[in-house]
């Protein structure tokens, strides 16, 4: 028997809506200035904008069976955390339909609305509310949960004076001792220390095993996900790639980390392949300087991308563009831009280059790709009739940290600094 | 029980069974603001004494003294002070309701629930200090000899309650605008100040001829506070005609408010 039935899931960002906040003030100006303007604005933006578009998630389906643990994979972007959002209706799809046949908890947090002026006891009950537990099941599981998390003796402290363990362990304690027929969890398992995490692992498979809740489980640790989910559904760029057991799921999985072949671009628009259709890469590979293909550099390599690219339309200039992006949502963090051509290219003239990228001054993680390719109008002009974009297809670049010091790196760049000390 | 999510959802749609569901949520937010509200402040329950005591003095002494407002025949303190502190439920009421859901974006991103709980439970965060200056009030009243009515004792509960869905209604509107435009807690304190003017606070309602006197029944706090001050000060019968002008303006507020909000609602997680 089904307990969750998704049918044609789509969920559109329009990019550039969380950029800045509206101003009332601006917004009443513009009517009262030039309310016909406006009324046509409002018009426009109903019939969207395709370039503005983004979806997030597209026309997804699968069904779950209650008792089944189902693990979530993909990479960054993938569309994991928008899936969970719209099961536990925090956010309503664009399309498509969801049917639960039963209460959703969803943990895509650990101590979501704890106060940090509030005790751990007064914090337990608060959190355990708003996670959807009645005030009378918390009572009862109260001394499990304190005893969970290891803080009896500091359970009337305000959690401001907590740890950042100490606090992680209790909110993950009372998370733990949610009991909905569906439990949602993103990332969670990501946090404490080792053995912390071990034992959450552990009253995981205790809750999933032996108490047979449907269970969604989304995660980065592969291993997590293995030992929990008996199916797995593998998505890529807000499309589902594959459902299955979890074996051949992780395989899918690794299939899509080092996928680089390309399809001619047709000009047919996409989320991640999108351009004019006269000009289209036809491969892009990564490697590091030896020819190696990798994508898991350390800080200071460097990176080495070969690009071949078929010209079937007569364009001036040809230009190449790669973009390091985290997430769609927050824009581009930096880009390098090569010139492959300044002359007049004919049709047929194909080419390949190597772009070489020194990866000093970068903070350890996952970062995205984005790939464009077009000619002298498109750069300067934005004019669209000679371009070709390949966004998050391939990749990612995985910068890893070598060093105690470089893992504790925040952001995602340092900029070279010296410093005199004056006294 | 069957759960079905859909692009569209019937905005119009007031889930009672499903709030129930949720009290003790609303419950346990409501006990939150009030645990924090008076722990962080040392000064905590005296704060809510002396700030419309402060308010009732300084008053006093430029309206009643210094302008000599008309009172309805009743000594100054008293008359302000009465319509004050159900000025100050709605004013202060308005002002969190308004930045109940940006202050919990926290938990909007995070967890589903039916998002009405944030400014209702705000609403009634308020109603502690309302509590507290009310036990003024009796001071007040004993101190100046003045009784209540017994229709004013029973007319009390629907007065407080008329508060809270004025404030509710308003609330919701500008909370929810406050989500998408950010300068709506910028001007938002100045249009509670200059409310306080339209409202009989610091002047009787008969200052305005009885022909045109509905129209100050707009502002729904109007009848509640002129009924308030007949019925605990019995100096006068009570304007059935206002309160029932205040009742329609204040459900008409509660039903924009509410509709507005439940247009954009489901898209707070998406925009905050």
């Amino acid at each position: 028997m089904a307990i969750i039935e998704v049918t044609n899931l789509g969920k559109k960002y329009n990019i550039g809506e969380r950029q800045n906040y509206l101003a009332l003030r601006d917004t009443l100006t513009y009517i009262i200035k030039s309310p016909l303007k406006w009324f046509g604005g409002k018009v426009k933006s109903l019939q969207s904008r395709p370039d503005n578009e983004f979806w997030a998630l597209r026309d997804v389906n699968f069904t779950v069976k209650k008792g089944e643990v189902l693990g979530i994979i993909g990479r960054n972007g993938a569309g994991k955390s928008t899936l969970l959002k719209i099961l536990s209706q925090i956010t309503p799809p664009t399309t498509g339909e969801i049917r639960l046949g039963g209460r959703v908890g969803s943990l895509l947090e650990v101590g979501t609305g704890f106060h940090p002026e509030l005790t751990g006891r007064e914090n337990i009950f608060l959190n355990g509310a708003i996670l959807g537990m009645r005030k009378k099941e918390i009572e009862k599981k109260f001394d499990e949960i304190v005893e969970f998390s290891g803080v009896e003796k500091f359970i009337d402290t305000p959690v401001k004076r907590y740890s950042s363990g100490m606090y992680v362990r209790l909110a993950f304690s009372v998370a733990a001792h949610l009991e909905p027929d569906i439990l949602i969890i993103d990332e969670v398992l990501a946090v404490g220390d080792s053995e912390f995490q071990k034992k959450c692992l552990g009253k995981m498979e205790e809750v999933t095993k032996k108490e047979g809740r449907t269970v969604l489980f989304v995660s980065h640790n592969l291993a997590a996900v293995k030992k929990l989910c008996d199916r797995c559904v593998v998505l890529n760029n807000g499309s589902k790639v594959f459902e299955g057991g979890t074996e051949k799921a992780l395989l899918a999985y690794d299939n899509l980390q080092s996928s680089r072949e390309l399809k001619m671009n047709k000009g047919e628009y996409n989320n991640n392949r999108r351009g004019s259709g006269t000009l289209s890469f036809t491969e892009i590979e990564m490697f590091d300087t030896n020819d190696k293909k990798r994508n898991m550099f350390n800080i200071g390599e460097t990176v080495r991308f070969k690009m071949s690219y078929a010209v079937l339309n007569e364009m001036e200039g040809l230009y190449v563009l790669i973009s390091l992006y985290k997430d769609r949502l927050n824009g581009v963090l930096t880009t390098v831009k090569h010139e492959l051509r300044n002359n007049v290219i004919k049709k047929g003239e194909n080419g390949s280059a190597i772009v070489d990228v020194e990866l000093s001054h970068i903070c350890p993680g996952e970062y995205s790709l984005h790939f464009w390719l077009g000619d002298k109008m498109a750069l300067h002009q934005g004019t669209p009739l000679n371009y070709d974009v390949v966004d998050n297809v391939v990749g990612p670049l995985v910068i890893k940290a070598s060093s105690e010091e470089e893992k504790e790196m925040a952001g995602y760049f340092t900029l070279p600094s010296n410093m005199n000390i004056l006294k | 029980m069957e759960i079905i999510i859909r692009p569209k959802s019937k905005w119009w749609h007031l889930d009672l069974g499903e709030l129930w569901t949720f009290r003790d949520l609303f419950y346990f937010l409501t006990w939150r603001d009030v645990k924090v509200k008076y722990k962080q402040t040392i000064v905590g329950v005296l704060w809510a004494v002396f700030q419309p005591f402060v308010t009732m003095v300084v008053f006093s002494v430029f309206f009643g003294r210094l302008a000599k407002m008309p009172s309805e025949g009743v000594p100054y303190p008293i008359f302000v002070y009465t319509g004050l502190i159900f000025w100050t439920l709605f004013s202060a009421g308005l002002t969190d309701t308004s930045g109940s859901f940006v202050s919990n974006s926290q938990i909007v991103t995070k967890v589903y629930f039916p998002r009405v709980i944030l400014p209702t439970a705000t609403v009634l965060t308020n109603m502690v200090d309302f509590a507290i200056a009310a036990i003024i009030l009796v001071g007040l009243m004993f101190y100046y000899h003045y009784t209540p009515t017994l229709l004013g004792i029973v007319l009390i509960p629907v007065l407080i309650l008329m508060t809270i869905l004025s404030t509710l209604g308003v609330g919701l509107l500008f909370g929810s605008l406050n989500v998408k435009y950010r300068d709506v807690r910028f001007i938002l304190p100045f249009f509670i100040q200059l409310l306080i003017f339209i409202t009989p606070v610091i002047y009787p309602v008969t200052i305005v001829s009885e022909k045109y006197r509905w129209i100050l029944g707009l502002n729904p706090m109007s009848g509640v506070i002129d009924v308030a001050r007949a019925g605990l000060l019995g100096i006068k019968s009570i304007d059935w005609g206002l309160l029932l002008v205040s009742i329609i303006s204040m459900t008409v507020y509660c039903v924009v408010g509410y509709l507005y909000f439940k247009v954009v609602e489901r898209y707070f997680a998406d925009v905050i």
